[in-house]
């Protein structure tokens, strides 16, 4: 998994396609290739990357997660709506990413103990969360909250070093998973679950463990992108989310992770959210109807597959 | 004889350079069963793909019943009536018997599209009758055993008018009875003039059906013999082109204390009060017919199945293994009958297959150590002599040998004092079998206690201690390997007395 030829070609596609397009927009835009505008896409594209991150280890092992949007919502609503009633910012985010982590949790034990296949479960807890948040938030945006809590601001709106916080937490993220992938027994017992469920269990992996692992990891960074757009919007929307899912493995699949499990990397993933922002972002700089921007997206998808597919044969 | 209905000569094929065919002849006349044979790579498969037209020939001539040929895709061969059975089968297990034999020729009224289901069902019956088996044409292709569904397979092929029957390893997964009815059809097919090129591995096998064989080595064609006229040490001889010795080597273990005991394992339905036990540096032989429960009950004992009732005592001590890895945690391997289904992850590559039921060890706060993990591996690779351009290779690229080294790799890299193998030799050449019977003898003079579950008696006979013979569930006899033959345990094995 690890021969010449797939690091090469896998790992450069997608890339070679995102310098593509980032060319082909700096000549159509003036404003495209300014500090201003990637400090803008960047900070949008982390949302979906910290979500994508955590798809990209739940379709390694085979499985889909249609719930992320539903958390992201859930603990989005906690999060705020705890800091309306008086609580301070940092045991608010706590709680937010305990909230999201549970949520995962609860994902992968109905999904390993339960027995029911990912897609069906998560579509379950999707619209179950979802309906949750409309319960919590009565349906009504959650506003005016911690308007004074410097960390809770910092989260969506903040800078460090000169990079917008959200873009750290997801370079921070990045690499880390991109260790755990690459160097330890949750990483490769990852891939083998994917490989060969059968295998890796009549090898000793305790694969139900494994995937509970990773639904969890999955619904906390999914909170951690709710808090961030809570911070960033000052407020908690009910509908937050909605068919972020959909971005999420866009970019997994963007960047050449297989569906069927077994077979990806997270820097594809990377690599996927941004082609995904950059489009949106040039979609939208050149005045292409929003209508429009779907269509193209789609294309631009189904586009990324094909030739992902050709170079497989 | 007759003249060949299928003339083969000096066929050449090369991938990349690399030379797979070299001059190779092959023919197969009407009314004959003809076996090619080889080690795994020697290009059985390959020149089996040349005729049929998946791949081109590079040079040589393809003649069929007397015309020279270039097919370019399957469908041509088959027109001619060239028809390949596959290993895996391909019936689909959700449709009726009838419709998997006329698929995607169904009979229909008009253009229509609406089918006649009692008209094919009729035609299925006469197809079926023909291979003198009785098998319900309406009946759920799923519903059938594996050696049913082959047959239906066979009817499909013939309901195309072929005329030559290519078999890629047919029994390798048919119980024996069901191989006799297998006989009984090709016996029916020669009658009929069909072709028949037999592919596999099991000498008996050949020697009972095949009225030729063919070998091939290293993609070179080395001889066509009449199997009258020559016997198995030649045909070995042969395909590995050296003495292999012994087909089993002599062993020289000592027998030391009982390792681990089975008493009345029980689960409802599949086996039944099994109890048995094996002492350090034994191997335990275990037959029975395929469906018997010997799987099961060893899936049971490595914790890949939940038993009923029965206790398992290893050095004496009662223990629970709830689950392989509590397996594992006792010392007891378990070499599934299944490779590519059960033992490897096919797409990671040999190191990673390698390593994967020791990857904890090999980490430090769960980091796995990458020069710990290339040592053990290099030296796997080397012990084992395992055919790899290198560890990084995707496991899937080996040969069916190589693959099966990896597996018995992987689990002599966690130091066994148990080991249970499932049909360890399964779709595996001879060269790498007696390679594989010398790491069991090995392994018993260090102490590792041994079970094997086989379907070929030879093996059984020739590398067990004692034999288990299972039937229906049941034990129905533990023999001691001294004076016995084939037909005591088969006897035991239909649930005759031993």
């Amino acid at each position: 998994m690890e021969n010449k030829w797939n690091f090469d070609v896998k790992k450069l596609g997608p890339l070679i396609g995102f310098f593509l397009l980032c060319i082909v927009l700096s000549i159509l835009s003036d404003s495209f290739l300014t500090v201003n505008n990637w400090m803008n896409v960047l900070r949008q594209v982390s949302i979906n990357a910290l979500i994508a991150f955590g798809m990209t280890f739940v379709i390694l092992t085979g499985g889909i997660d249609l719930s992320v949007g539903s958390v992201l919502a859930l603990s989005s609503a906690i999060t705020a709506g705890i800091m309306a009633s008086g609580t301070n910012g940092f045991t608010a985010i706590i709680i937010g990413l305990l909230a999201g982590f549970l949520m995962g949790a609860l994902n992968g034990v109905v999904i390993t103990k339960g027995r029911i296949a990912p897609f069906i479960a998560t579509l379950a807890t999707m619209t179950m969360f979802r309906g949750l948040t409309l319960v919590y938030t009565d349906g009504r945006p959650i506003t005016g909250f911690a308007s004074d809590d410097i960390l809770f601001q910092m989260m969506g709106r903040g800078y460090f070093l000169g990079i917008p916080v959200p873009v750290v937490f997801m370079i921070v993220v990045y690499v880390a998973l991109y260790f755990v992938l690459k160097k330890t027994t949750f990483g490769r017992h990852t891939y083998a679950i994917g490989g060969n469920e059968e295998a890796s269990r009549l090898s000793g992996i305790r694969v139900d463990r494994l995937k509970i692992g990773i639904y969890s990891l999955t619904g906390g960074l999914s909170a951690l992108a709710g808090i961030i757009l809570t911070s960033r919007l000052n407020s908690a929307q009910p509908t937050a989310g909605t068919a972020y899912e959909l971005d999420a493995i866009a970019a997994v699949v963007l960047g050449g992770t297989s569906l069927s499990g077994g077979r990806g990397w997270i820097f594809g993933t990377l690599v996927g959210a941004l082609i995904i922002g950059v489009l949106n972002n040039g979609l939208n700089l050149l005045n292409v109807s929003s209508f429009y921007q779907q269509v193209i997206k789609g294309l631009v998808i189904l586009l990324a597959v094909l030739l992902d597919r050709r170079k497989e044969a | 004889m007759t003249k060949p209905f299928v003339e083969m000569r000096g066929i050449k094929k090369a991938f990349h350079q690399h030379v797979v065919l070299n001059d190779v002849d092959f023919e197969v006349r009407a009314g004959e069963v003809h076996a090619l044979m080889g080690e795994n790579g020697a290009g059985k498969s390959t020149l089996m793909k040349v005729l049929t037209g998946i791949y081109e020939r590079d040079a040589g001539t393809v003649l069929v019943d007397g015309r020279e040929v270039h097919y370019r895709h399957p469908k041509e061969a088959e027109l001619d009536g060239i028809s390949v059975i596959h290993q895996e089968l391909t019936i689909i297990p959700t449709l009726s018997v009838a419709e998997n034999i006329f698929l995607g020729r169904e009979s229909t009224i008009g253009r229509t599209g609406i089918i006649r289901y009692q008209e094919m069902e009729k035609q299925a019956e006469v197809y079926l009758k023909k291979l003198g088996i009785h098998i319900d044409p309406s009946e759920l292709a799923g519903n059938l055993s594996v050696g049913k569904q082959q047959i239906v397979e066979i009817a499909r092929v013939l309901s195309t008018n072929a005329k030559c029957l290519i078999m890629d390893e047919p029994t390798a997964a048919l119980t024996e009875r069901e191989i006799q009815t297998l006989f009984e059809v090709i016996r029916t097919l020669k009658q009929q003039g069909v072709a028949i090129v037999y592919i596999s591995h099991r000498m008996e096998e050949i020697f009972t059906i095949c009225d030729r064989i063919s070998v091939l080595r290293d993609g070179q064609f080395i001889g066509t013999k009449r199997i009258a006229e020559t016997n198995f040490d030649e045909i070995v001889h042969m395909m590995v082109g050296r003495q292999i010795g012994e087909r089993f080597p002599k062993r020289n273990a000592t027998i030391g204390e009982e390792r681990m005991r089975v008493e009345g394992l029980t689960q409802e339905g599949v086996f039944e009060n099994v109890s048995f036990s094996v002492r350090a540096g034994e191997i335990l032989g275990v037959a029975g017919l395929m469906g018997s429960g010997r799987t099961e009950i060893m899936e049971a004992v490595f914790g890949a199945r939940k038993a009923d009732v029965g206790t398992i005592y290893i050095d004496g001590q009662p223990v629970s293994i709830p689950s392989p890895r509590h397996a594992i945690e006792h010392g007891i391997a378990m070499i599934t009958e299944d490779r590519k289904q059960k033992g490897l992850v096919l797409n990671m590559s040999v190191r990673e297959n390698l390593t994967l039921p020791k990857s904890e060890q090999l980490a430090t706060a769960g980091v796995i150590q990458t020069v710990k993990e290339k040592e053990l591996v290099s030296s796997l690779i080397k012990k084992l002599n395992i055919k790899t351009a290198s560890p990084e290779l995707e496991v899937k690229a080996l040969s069916g040998g190589n693959q099966q080294k990896v597996v018995f790799g992987k689990w002599l890299a966690m130091e066994p004092r148990i080991l249970i193998l499932d049909e360890p030799t399964r779709g595996v050449d001879v060269g790498a079998k007696k390679e594989i019977y010398e790491i069991m003898n090995e392994l018993t003079a260090q102490g590792v206690a041994i079970i094997m579950v086989s379907s070929e008696l030879p093996e059984v006979l020739g590398m067990s201690d004692r034999i288990m013979v299972v039937h229906e569930g049941k034990v129905r006899a533990i023999l001691e390997n001294e004076g016995i033959d084939q037909e005591t345990i088969m006897r035991a094995a239909t649930g005759g007395k031993a």
